[in-house]
């Protein structure tokens, strides 16, 4: 944060496209990777369809909203375990609640089910900060609770939704191009995020997450920033439990179990530092496209997904690798 | 003058000893004290809730279960103490076992050495990331951990394509649900003596107390002339034998070997190693304690089916107890300070 408050007084003017550059280097490169698989996708598979791109925005929103959940506490130096768990409880919830309900009803269910993991969130955050114990001890014991309740609220694969409001997810908006999806995540993250980041509050998430001394000797309030992050955690993990319900029409009491390690991946493809304090969310975003495009492409060259497991592993080995030995570079200079 | 003075120190002494600080002093001191109590204390709510159901044949057989997982959670408990995490070991463990059981057909000794050797090669690579690249250890093993899930599909599939069948060898039968003298679990030997290695490695060799120094500071360790990537590397690679050792020893316990067959373990070695009181920042603990807490998660486990507690319930109150000794140690910690 000082950084800007220094290129104001220092440098020259001109240096401000390479200083944004330097900075966004890793998102840019990102969405560079994302055009180049585009691209890549139409020259193997040319009759690549509206119908394809809304099965991929439809794939990705899950795994999308999940990794902003997570990237909202790794921000603040955090980590959570649970957010698989805090998927699947959304999901259960939302198609146990709305098996019979209209649509006006369902939306209102969806409002109550992002409150509900709201809380949850806070819960976690609350057991942190008053237990003391690391956020990753607690996140992977709330992971075995959070599947608990899960199943208590569904015992077995079942419950449903009004087919208009998983159309909110699985239809297109004014041409067959533009999936539901895709608007519904540039909604979510632009109307939730946007104006928590530009305030004080999102200031102090980052705070925190680089040097939680310095913060709160600058008199940010540690506690209620950790808080924050993990209750908006809770908030996205619900709406990636939605957007689960909304793509497969019904309730799993262990579908959200895949998204914990998937989230972490995402999000460290996506630039967002493990250590805290550094990222944002235009990356993950990208991420979790590459991550569902890659999968896509290799089911449509006919490879085995295991095959996409392998891929999908190196990759991000690499790329960590990659960061790695950049970071040491710029710290041995 | 001296002589109150000396008698005074004593009282001093003998009142820490008897005050209820000096009692929380004790704990601090044993944790594995505490542990044990808690052990006894959960063996005897077995017994109530179920009256007749602790036998010489039960403690037989929750230690015989307690076993791999103590010793897949050894691998996590080193690597936990050097600062690190392993997110691959439930991975490793699944892949030896499965590997050893397809190949047990042409010699299983062979299968059982190409299962370990390969636990030692994945976890190599994770311990180059982590120690040449400094990649965070939480993702280095995540990401083998998927390539291996992938490079285990895709080597199942084509063993079953060719009409191979994974058989547990009766060797590994016998190491794993076999006992001695009709009472002791012979996978409890084996863990016995794998643990007095362990403990008393980490506490009487030089790679012992590296490991512990490593995980405490590293840049000091760095300054003081410790190759510190040699100690991480060796680390990881240990840390793979022994969650392919662990994976072998289940798959002769169960005598089911499958793509799914440690998968489980992830997660509950993570939570041995915190119950056992090591701490997930690395310089502190041990397997001592790791040990009981494998013994802990085993009993509660096996207490879940005895109440006939919906699976529902049983996940909160795993939840709950890795929680709550979690707490007790950080509040002992913070008072210490």
């Amino acid at each position: 944060m000082t950084s800007s408050g220094a290129t104001v007084a220092g440098p020259p003017p001109v240096s401000l496209t390479r200083h944004l550059i330097a900075r966004n280097g890793w998102t840019i490169s990102v969405y560079v990777l994302l055009g180049l698989l585009f691209f890549f996708t139409f020259a193997v598979n040319p009759r690549f369809s509206a119908y394809d791109l809304r099965s991929l925005a439809l794939g990705a929103l899950p795994a999308a909203l999940a990794a902003v959940a997570e990237a909202a506490v790794v921000f603040a130096a955090g980590i959570d375990l649970s957010v698989g768990a805090l998927i699947s409880v959304s999901n259960v919830l939302a198609a146990s609640l709305m098996v019979n309900a209209d649509f006006s009803h369902s939306l209102g269910l969806a409002a109550f089910v992002l409150a509900a993991l709201t809380v949850a969130g806070l819960i976690n955050g609350l057991i942190i900060i008053v237990s003391r114990v690391p956020d990753i001890v607690v996140t992977l014991a709330m992971s075995f609770v959070w599947s608990g309740v899960a199943l208590m609220i569904l015992s077995q694969p079942g419950g449903g939704a009004p087919p208009e409001f998983l159309a909110l997810a699985t239809g297109t908006f004014m041409t067959p191009w533009v999936p539901n999806a895709l608007i519904l995540l540039v909604v979510m993250v632009a109307i939730v995020w946007l104006p928590i980041r530009s305030r004080p509050i999102g200031l102090s998430i980052f705070a925190t997450g680089s040097d939680p001394q310095a913060a709160m000797r600058s008199g940010v309030n540690v506690v209620r920033a950790r808080l924050s992050a993990y209750a908006l955690c809770g908030f996205f993990s619900g709406a990636a439990g939605l957007a689960l319900t909304m793509n497969t029409g019904a309730g799993d009491p262990l579908s959200g179990g895949f998204f914990t390690l998937t989230a972490i991946a995402t999000i460290v493809l996506g630039g967002v530092s493990l250590t805290g304090g550094r990222g944002g969310m235009l990356g993950p975003l990208a991420a979790a496209y590459i991550l569902a495009l890659i999968s896509s492409d290799l089911i449509f060259l006919g490879v085995s997904p295991s095959y996409g497991q392998v891929i999908q592993g190196t990759i991000m080995v690499l790329v960590v690798m990659a960061g790695g030995l950049a970071a040491l570079r710029r710290s041995a200079k | 003058m001296s002589e109150s003075l000396g008698g005074g120190a004593t009282w001093r002494g003998l009142a820490t000893l008897v005050a209820p600080n000096g009692r929380r002093r004790f704990l601090q001191d044993r944790p594995l004290v505490a542990l044990a109590a808690l052990l006894l204390l959960l063996t005897a709510v077995v017994d109530i809730l179920s009256p007749g159901a602790v036998t010489p044949e039960w403690v037989s057989a929750t230690l015989m279960f307690a076993a791999p997982l103590g010793i897949i959670a050894a691998g996590q408990t080193l690597v936990i103490l050097t600062g690190g995490i392993d997110l691959s070991v439930g991975v490793v463990a699944t892949t030896a076992g499965y590997v050893m059981a397809t190949l047990s057909p042409n010699g299983a000794a062979e299968a059982i050495l190409v299962g370990l050797g390969l636990g030692v090669l994945i976890g190599l690579m994770n311990g180059f990331g982590v120690a040449v690249f400094q990649v965070q250890p939480l993702i280095m093993t995540l990401g083998m951990g998927l390539v291996v899930t992938g490079v285990l599909n895709v080597y199942a599939q084509q063993t079953v394509a060719a009409g191979a069948v994974p058989v547990v060898p009766d060797v590994i039968r016998q190491l794993g649900a076999g006992r001695l003298v009709g009472i002791v679990p012979n996978s409890l030997v084996l863990w016995t003596l794998l643990g007095v290695v362990i403990i008393v490695g980490l506490k009487r060799s030089g790679y012992g107390r590296l490991l512990y120094a490593t995980g405490n500071n590293r840049i000091a360790c760095r300054l003081a002339g410790v190759r510190v990537w040699q100690v991480l590397l060796v680390t990881y690679a240990v840390a793979g034998l022994l969650s392919a050792l662990g994976g072998i020893l289940l798959s002769g316990t169960t005598n089911v070997a499958d793509r799914g067959l440690a998968e489980p373990y992830l997660l509950p070695s993570v939570a041995a190693v915190v119950i056992g009181g090591t701490s997930v920042f690395g310089g502190a603990g041990g397997y001592s304690g790791t040990m009981l807490g494998a013994l802990i998660l085993t009993i509660v486990a096996g207490l879940l089916v005895v109440v006939h507690a919906p699976a529902a319930i049983g996940q909160i109150v795993y939840g709950g107890i890795i929680l709550v000794v979690a707490a007790a140690y950080s509040r002992v910690v913070n008072e210490q300070t």
